[in-house]
């Protein structure tokens, strides 16, 4: 790819200015190839972050620990981790020790905004101690379905051989 | 929720019905069951006083420091006795049907 920019480049060169001087130099500054690898590896990390509300957290196997989207941060870091020591051990050639080390660093405050998330602020709900547990009766109740029907709990109880009743926070 | 859907058929063949509470109103629940596709019955208990008497408050929890439900499953048999519950430490993680289902074959009768 980078031969066909240097062939375009001093093409247009020469068919503009007869007498290009910058052409040796242009030739090496095209000839540097795009780091695939840190943005490939900085686009895996932003759908680590993204996915896991909208796909990962709707399957069981995937929401109590987020191992789909660890491995995603594991790949994109790694990635990443070949695009910037390429850039830097071979500068010539490759670019991106700037972005790449930028990119990086991203990385790792996107990583740490996950897991804080995860680890911290799903966690902050009150303690259950005060809940009704196993033996208890449950306090009878009526309340407005969607339709805005009263449905009371001792008609469910009534027709059912039991009910599952499950609190949830609102989609507020 | 997605999982109690699923496993609705599962649920209402051993006679058992799903409920789901919360403090949204009806309007807003009935945008939530469209969208998802939710068919059992979502209750709403906008002042959280039902929320408040089973212990489940999770006071200034939500928008605007309204108090709303912290997750919370409980299986209540024909008595109205408690047979089971499940109270997750973590919003992420609630019960699986499976679980529940589970707890309902414990039940006999």
């Amino acid at each position: 790819m980078s031969c066909k920019h240097a062939r375009f480049v001093s093409i247009a060169c020469t068919a503009r200015l007869p007498s290009c001087g910058t052409l040796e130099y242009e030739d090496r500054f095209v000839k540097r190839h795009w780091n695939v690898p840190i943005w490939a590896g900085f686009a895996i990390v932003i759908v680590a972050l993204v996915s896991y509300i909208p796909i990962f957290a709707q399957f069981p196997v995937t929401r109590d620990v987020p191992w789909a989207d660890y491995l995603l941060f594991l790949l994109g870091g790694g990635l990443i981790a070949v695009g910037v020591k390429r850039a830097f051990q071979n500068p010539e050639h490759y670019r991106g020790k700037i972005s790449g080390s930028i990119l990086a660093v991203l990385s790792v405050l996107l990583l740490g905004i996950f897991v804080g998330s995860i680890l911290y602020l799903a966690k902050q709900i009150p303690s259950a101690e005060r809940a009704l547990h196993t033996g208890q009766l449950a306090p009878p109740f009526v309340l407005q379905d969607i339709a805005g029907k009263q449905v009371a709990s001792s008609e469910l109880l009534k027709r059912h051989r039991a009910v599952v009743m499950v609190f949830y926070r609102g989609y507020w | 929720m997605r999982g109690f859907e699923q496993y609705l058929s599962e649920f209402h063949d051993r006679g058992v019905e799903v409920v789901a509470i919360s403090v949204d109103s009806p309007a807003e629940s009935q945008k939530l069951c469209q969208s998802r596709g939710y068919s059992f019955p979502f209750l709403s208990d906008p002042n959280a006083q039902v929320i408040r008497q089973y212990g489940v408050l999770h006071p200034k929890g939500g928008e605007d420091d309204k108090d709303i439900a912290r997750p919370a499953e409980f299986l209540v048999d024909t008595t109205g006795t408690i047979r089971w519950v499940n109270l997750t430490d973590d919003i992420r993680v609630r019960a699986r049907p499976e679980a529940v289902l589970e707890a309902i074959s414990r039940l006999g009768g």
